[in-house]
């Protein structure tokens, strides 16, 4: 029985981690079309931030209850900054190009940041662990884990509640789902999409520098950790339905889910289970769950 | 009485829309049908659903013995059915010659080359034969759209709005063309059309639509000056045009 | 047969080569010999974009390629270099074969990413397996080419000329099937795949073929591959490998077969440069090319050909 609790904990943890990477990306290629594979970049540059700021608070002998508070802040530095940047900067020329090419200019923004990131921060491990140790620990039967593990659940639970408020029931908001829908219709109805993008895009800066940022503190800081999430990230979106946040969330549950059974019983297959699962459902809904239905084209 | 084409209660609703609500059409072999309607009245998703690409709610469409609901496109201009598109569906970054050898290949044509450049003659476009599809005045992308449908020698052609976007000095000669092309293959010829004097200069017969449903269906005089077709296409006054 | 001047450069190309072969010094074999390998993955690539698709997922074939010929000497015991290219070729396209059916149903990202995707499950069971040396993967060492035995330091060069033919041979059969009725189809599906059903042809098919045919060609470079360096290991599955492929195919272009060949080469040989001199800058500069090529360049460096060309 503890076998199960301890499966189905791990499995909530680590789609809480998803469910943040996933987020973002939805909504950025729900509203802009563009898969940005730069996503796994900002999420790196929310974890080295935080480790650097983080590090300094700590290293400056202040609280160490206090570095939570430079992770938020390196949250909001990250998607303020890299955000505006991005898209004011270089998607903006691009629009209006086909999807496929967009995708490349987002692959090409990543190559970009990944030495960037090397030559800001050096190829060596950041590490920062003081927010991770800091809340101490709890019990699950005979297991024992970490009370930053619920810090995690917590905060992607919060942030997809409060996306979903913001998305359905504030006017910006419904100005998304708006330009989601129909972006030519809505810019013909005034809506100024210039706005919306650089808002969106910002948007899904955060969350990638969330995920990178709450992840800093459980692992080594290193070169490359972008890499793969971009991957996972992209495997949970379309299980989930390009665009769709509801499906962002039970894309994460069941990746992450079934993730935690095979790191318990098929340990080789951790990587191949998440891209069966995606496989599969694809097979079976060739859009993912939860995709909008296509206007006619003739 | 043998129709080439039967279309049998025909239903189709997007949501709260319906566009078609039984619809029972029967067009004869070797004929020249015209179909009229405002926008929005279910011409185009008739021809949608006939042609595979919508699948009807309700009802049966039979073309020359075969049922047609439930096929797919490419298998039913494999019966012999073909059609040209209200907006042109070309391919784009081809030359007029290669969007003509691409359809003379699939229909698998003797001598491909000797085929395209016969179909060029007969339809005019020689002059464009080098010009990407993508770069060409809209007249000569209708042509071209509709060459492209005759290609695969079908006995009954559809051709949606052949003559809308192009200038009124052009549209006779667009219509003489693909006639000329047609004439004494036995083709059955269905076309929406907008403008009236098209359609009772080519058309032998008129079917009119309205919100779903045919509403008249005779000789263009006939039809023309129905009192409904006036008040619901036509728009009052005689020889509208698109 | 009238003139054509890409056969004709192939020919040439390939007839340097091979002259090249017994008298170059072993770094430039070995530049060589990888550029051709990735050439041939590229040149799969090039004939996808043709049809409209752009697959982030052809490390899994060059992956396979290059596992498959080395398992074949290594665990089968038969280490004959032209058996390997063989079997590196079959299992490529027997997967694709598979793999195809599902794929050949999507297009733009969903391809794109679900190519990637499949790469990544290769990589995953290829790093999790012990057995063929996890994350270090095996050496490869091949004495024999088609029963003929070997004299040492000579099997390099045999098998970089034989990958010297092989392109020469297959740039000429896909050069043929672009200019053919084939070939327009692609191009036609690519530009309007609605059109194409509707003049009563399979889109699914000519796609479904096409990746067959990309998936083999980068077996068989894969398989080239893992004879020039003489080790196998799982990065090649992995999607950085990739993307690698995509940014030597828009590097080249995709206007004639010898294109990736070209930018294969140049990348190669930057690449090479690049991480003597400067191993952090390498993605970044990567990067900035493809931007670069993207918003100047969008045809890829054979657009400069074909404009001194004309």
């Amino acid at each position: 029985m503890s076998n199960f609790a301890a499966v189905v904990f791990d499995g909530v943890v680590y789609s809480s981690w998803l469910f943040l990477m996933a987020a973002g990306l939805t909504l950025i290629y729900g509203v802009m079309r563009i898969l940005n594979i730069a996503h796994g970049s900002l999420y790196a540059l929310g974890a080295y931030t935080a480790a650097s700021l983080g590090g300094a608070w700590i290293a400056a002998g202040y609280a160490p209850a206090g570095s939570f508070a430079m992770l938020a802040l390196a949250v909001l530095l990250v998607g303020a900054v890299m955000g505006p940047l991005i898209e004011r900067g270089l998607l903006k020329w691009m629009y209006g190009k086909d999807e496929i090419v967009l995708l490349l200019v987002t692959y090409a923004v990543f190559l970009i940041l990944e030495d960037a990131i090397k030559l800001v921060w050096g190829v060596e491990s950041k590490l920062f662990s003081e927010p991770y140790a800091l809340p101490g620990n709890f019990a699950i039967g005979a297991l024992v884990y970490p009370v930053y593990n619920l810090v995690l659940i917590a905060v992607a639970v919060v942030t997809g509640l409060a996306l979903s408020w913001a998305l359905y029931y504030t006017r910006q908001g419904k100005l998304l789902l708006a330009v989601i829908h129909d972006r030519e219709m809505s810019a013909a109805m005034g809506i100024n999409v210039d706005r919306v993008y650089l808002a969106t895009f910002t948007l899904g800066a955060m969350l990638a520098g969330l995920g990178g940022a709450l992840t800093a503190p459980m692992i080594a800081v290193s070169p490359g950790i972008g890499v793969e999430v971009i991957v996972l990230s992209f495997a949970v979106v379309v299980v989930g339905g390009l665009g769709s946040l509801g499906g962002a969330a039970l894309g994460a549950l069941m990746v992450g889910l079934a993730r935690s059974v095979a790191v318990r019983y098929w340990p080789e297959g951790e990587l191949f289970i998440i891209y069966f699962v995606m496989a599969l459902v694809l097979i079976a809904r060739p859009k993912g769950l939860f995709s909008a239905p296509e206007a006619r084209k003739i | 009485m043998n129709p080439i084409l039967a279309a049998e209660g025909l239903q189709k609703s997007f949501g709260a829309v319906t566009a078609a609500a039984d619809i029972n059409l029967a067009f004869e072999r070797d004929s020249v049908v015209s179909l009229i309607g405002a926008n929005g009245a279910g011409k185009t998703t008739f021809l949608n659903m006939v042609t595979g690409y919508l699948r009807p709610d309700g009802g049966r469409v039979r073309f020359d013995g075969q049922e047609l609901v439930g096929r797919s496109p490419r298998e039913i201009t494999a019966l012999g059915l073909s059609r040209s598109f209200q907006i042109p569906q070309l391919f784009q970054s081809l030359s007029v010659r290669e969007n003509l050898l691409v359809a003379e290949g699939i229909a698998h044509a003797e001598r491909v080359e000797e085929a395209t450049d016969a179909l060029l003659e007969k339809f005019d476009l020689a002059s464009y034969a080098a010009r990407p599809a993508g770069l060409l005045p809209e007249g000569i992308r209708k042509l071209l759209d509709v060459a492209m449908a005759l290609v695969s020698k079908p006995k009954l052609l559809l051709l949606d709005e052949p003559t809308s976007g192009v200038a009124a000095d052009e549209k006779f000669g667009i219509m003489d063309l693909v006639m000329t092309a047609v004439r004494g293959q036995g083709v059955t010829v269905l076309f929406v059309e907008h403008d009236m004097d098209i359609v009772s200069r080519y058309a032998a017969r008129v079917v009119a639509f309205y919100d779903g449903r045919v509403i008249a269906d005779g000789t263009p005089a006939q039809v023309l000056e129905a009192e409904e077709v006036r008040r619901y296409v036509i728009g009052g006054a005689p020889h509208a045009a698109a | 047969m009238t003139f054509d001047r890409t056969i004709a450069s192939l020919a040439v190309a390939c007839g340097v080569l091979l002259v090249a072969a017994p008298i170059a010094p072993q770094w430039l074999l070995f530049l060589l010999a990888l550029a051709l390998a990735k050439g041939l993955v590229v040149l799969g690539l090039l004939l996808l974009m043709r049809t409209g698709l752009v697959s982030f997922g052809q490390g899994l074939y060059f992956g396979l390629g290059a596992y498959a010929a080395a398992l074949l000497a290594h665990r089968g015991g038969l280490a004959d270099a032209a058996l390997m290219i063989v079997a590196g070729t079959a299992c490529a396209a027997a997967v694709a074969a598979i793999l195809g059916l599902l794929l050949a149903r999507y297009r733009e990202i969903f391809f794109a990413m679900l190519s990637l995707a499949f790469s990544m499950i290769l990589y995953g069971l290829l790093v999790k397996s012990s057995a063929l040396g996890s994350t270090d993967g095996f050496h490869v060492q091949v004495k024999h080419f088609a029963g003929i035995a070997l004299a040492a330091g000579v099997e390099r060069r045999v098998f970089y000329a034989a990958s010297a033919i092989a392109v020469f041979f297959l740039g000429w059969a896909l050069h043929r099937y672009l200019r053919s009725h084939w070939g327009r189809l692609s191009e036609a599906i690519r530009d309007n795949e609605l059109r194409v059903e509707y003049l009563g042809a399979s889109v699914y098919r000519v796609v479904y073929a096409n990746y067959i045919i990309a998936a083999a060609l980068a077996g068989l470079g894969g398989a080239f591959a893992a004879l020039a360096v003489g080790h196998v290991d799982p990065e090649t599955t992995y999607w950085t490998t990739s993307g690698e492929f995509v940014f030597i195919a828009i590097l080249g272009g995709t206007g004639n077969v010898l294109a990736p060949f070209l930018s294969a080469a140049i990348f190669e040989a930057l690449r090479t440069v690049a991480s003597q001199y400067a191993p952090n800058v390498w993605q970044m500069a990567l990067g900035v090319a493809m931007l670069a090529i993207i918003m100047f360049l969008p045809g890829g460096l054979w657009t400069l050909v074909r404009r001194r060309a004309a």
